[in-house]
């Protein structure tokens, strides 16, 4: 029997969305209240920063579902209302218009917001960040008057916009503080091959230097200055420096916060009946098979942790609990490149590259204590999929089986494949 | 406007017209067809927007490039001759009564 008390999610984003579904899904029979703060029916974000921004893909195709849905499963989906205030002790929302909700369960799903550059000029105009759709219509339009654009920041979403930008015909830089790009994902060798696939494709790099100050002309932007002095002439800025996740509410309700709001793998927080889901939440990570090393737990922000976080949260709402159980995965598309990243790399790991760099096309695996804990793939979906398994099986493949592509690895990938192991260096 | 239809896991089937220019994956989005998940958005990330194909349909479509080939290896229920991403197949006049069933899990 589901238990009957009535569902209210805050965020009508992917993590929101995919736990009233598969709330649905499951059986849960009582009603489900969806609340938003964004105008907009809800969309996908991944294309905003790639096929929007070059045209490639129409705002028609964004709509996460189509427009029957909701009210097919009975979800009420109210856009434009901002949640201000909750009360554990009453169960209560409280609304920006001064309105008031009762729940009984409550979903926080509000996501991440950009964070904003400290530095004087931030505000001039032509200075963008990219989390929103009407942040992407913003760079879209700004971007046919452009000619020079600076993005800020090399992680992932600045690498897509400036990929994007320099495909329709701008002449980009990218500004970035840490010596490498993406350095918190990526070992130093994956950063160096990063860095040059951007350059070959025209895209200027300027590494290990912050920004001093924007410049700006009439209060628009036209040069962005870093900390050596250098001057970046540019009429397009789009910052790309990380987000921080919107866990006020949590917060001043007095919910257990450590960089979002902590929740075990069923997507509990400290407070009874309220969950969290999507960037928002810092969840336990999966209990796949033990080998030491890794981290417990980790704010991660992609599709697939709010998908699977909120498909493992809705078994609680049916009273068949099953924990977050996945392998954590995210994709990247710059230039002709398609990342996918699988697992979580650990210091100390060791990588073994599996291709040749130079081709884009390979696999970097890595292996902590001898079972394969995580691979980054570029153009190599098959592998990507198939790390996925070794990764949810621990598997143990000798480093020079896998970095030999003629190998086979798909043996390994079936529960029965591990025993594959016994037969390292037998022949083939 | 071509119609798709759409074979579900209970055995009934949707058919829905299509917009040409949409993916097959797209429409099915559109329409609410349950067991198209499409976690990915159509990017040839995720395999989970598996379709298999009417056999007598196949010849209707070009082939799958390298990179749909290489992902439906990895697709959660088992890959047949006639899988297909769905959002791989662009939808033209051509395709009128195009068939697709949905497989039984995508994740
Ligand atoms: C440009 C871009 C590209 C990306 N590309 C990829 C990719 O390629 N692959 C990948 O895996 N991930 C990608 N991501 C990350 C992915 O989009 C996020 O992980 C995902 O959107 C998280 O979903 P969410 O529902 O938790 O949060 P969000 O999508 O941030 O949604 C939260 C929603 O809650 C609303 N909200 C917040 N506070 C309140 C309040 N108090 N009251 C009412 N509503 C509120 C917000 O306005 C927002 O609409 C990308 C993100 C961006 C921005
Ligand atoms: S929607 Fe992800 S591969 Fe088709």
């Amino acid at each position: 029997m589901a238990r009957s008390e009535p569902l209210l999610i805050v965020g009508a984003s992917h993590a929101g969305i995919q736990l009233a579904a598969a709330a649905r899904e499951q059986g849960f029979d009582a009603p489900i209240l969806l609340l938003g703060d964004e105008p907009h029916t809800p969309y996908q974000r991944p294309p905003l920063s790639k096929g929007v921004l070059t045209g490639k893909t129409a705002e028609d195709q964004l709509a996460l579902r189509g427009p029957d849905f909701y009210r097919e499963q009975g979800i009420d989906l109210r856009l434009g209302v901002r949640v201000t205030g909750l009360d554990l002790a009453t169960r209560r929302l409280r609304l920006e218009d001064g309105g008031q909700l009762d729940f009984g369960w409550l979903a926080l799903a509000t996501g991440a917001r950009c964070r904003r550059l400290s530095v004087p000029g931030a505000d001039l105009q032509g200075v963008h960040a990219l989390r929103t759709l009407d942040d992407a219509r913003a760079v879209a339009a700004a971007l046919g008057a452009s000619q020079r654009a600076c993005v800020i920041g090399g992680g992932f979403i600045g690498l897509e916009v400036a990929a994007a930008l320099s495909s329709v015909g701008a002449s980009v830089t990218v500004v970035e503080s840490q010596p490498r790009l993406l350095a918190r994902t990526f070992p130093a060798a994956m950063s160096d091959y990063v860095a040059d696939a951007h350059r070959r494709r025209g895209v200027a790099l300027a590494l290990g230097c912050g920004v001093r100050a924007l410049h700006g002309h009439q209060g628009r932007v036209v040069a962005v200055e870093l900390v050596d002095g250098r001057r970046i002439d540019c009429d397009l800025v789009v910052l790309g420096i990380g987000v921080q996740p919107n866990s006020e509410l949590a917060e001043q309700a007095g919910i257990a916060c450590d960089n979002g709001i902590l929740v075990d793998a069923l997507g509990r927080s400290s407070a009874p009946n309220v969950l969290a889901i999507g960037d928002v939440a810092n969840m336990a990570l999966p209990a796949l098979p033990a080998v030491p090393g890794g981290p417990q737990r980790a704010r991660l922000e992609s599709i697939q942790a709010a998908n699977d976080g909120a498909r493992a949260a809705a078994t609680l709402l049916v009273d068949r609990p099953q924990p977050l159980d996945a392998v954590p995965w995210f994709w990247s598309e710059q230039h002709e490149l398609k990342f996918q990243m699988a697992g979580l790399p650990a210091p100390g790991d060791q990588a073994v590259l599996r291709g040749e760099l130079a081709s884009d096309k390979f696999t970097l695996f890595y292996l902590r204590d001898g079972a394969v804990r995580a691979a980054h793939t570029v153009n190599r979906p098959a592998e990507h999929m198939l790390a996925r398994k070794l990764i949810a099986l621990g598997a143990r493949i000798a480093p020079e089986l896998l970095a030999d592509p003629s190998a086979d690895l798909k043996p390994f990938s079936t529960p029965l494949g591990l025993r594959a192991d016994l037969f390292h260096g037998a022949p083939r | 406007m071509p119609t798709i239809h759409y074979i579900l896991k209970d055995g009934s089937t949707r058919s829905v017209e299509a917009k040409p220019g949409a993916s097959v994956m797209e429409t099915a989005i559109r329409h609410n067809i349950r067991g198209i998940d499409a976690e990915c958005g159509g990017s040839c990330s995720c395999a989970t927007c598996h379709v298999y194909v009417l056999e007598a349909d196949l010849p209707r479509l070009p082939p799958p490039d390298d990179m749909e080939d290489e992902l439906l290896d990895g697709t959660a229920s088992a890959r047949a001759p006639n899988s297909r991403l769905s959002c791989q197949i662009t939808v033209t006049l051509e395709l009128d009564g195009l068939t697709v069933s949905v497989p039984e899990t995508q994740v």
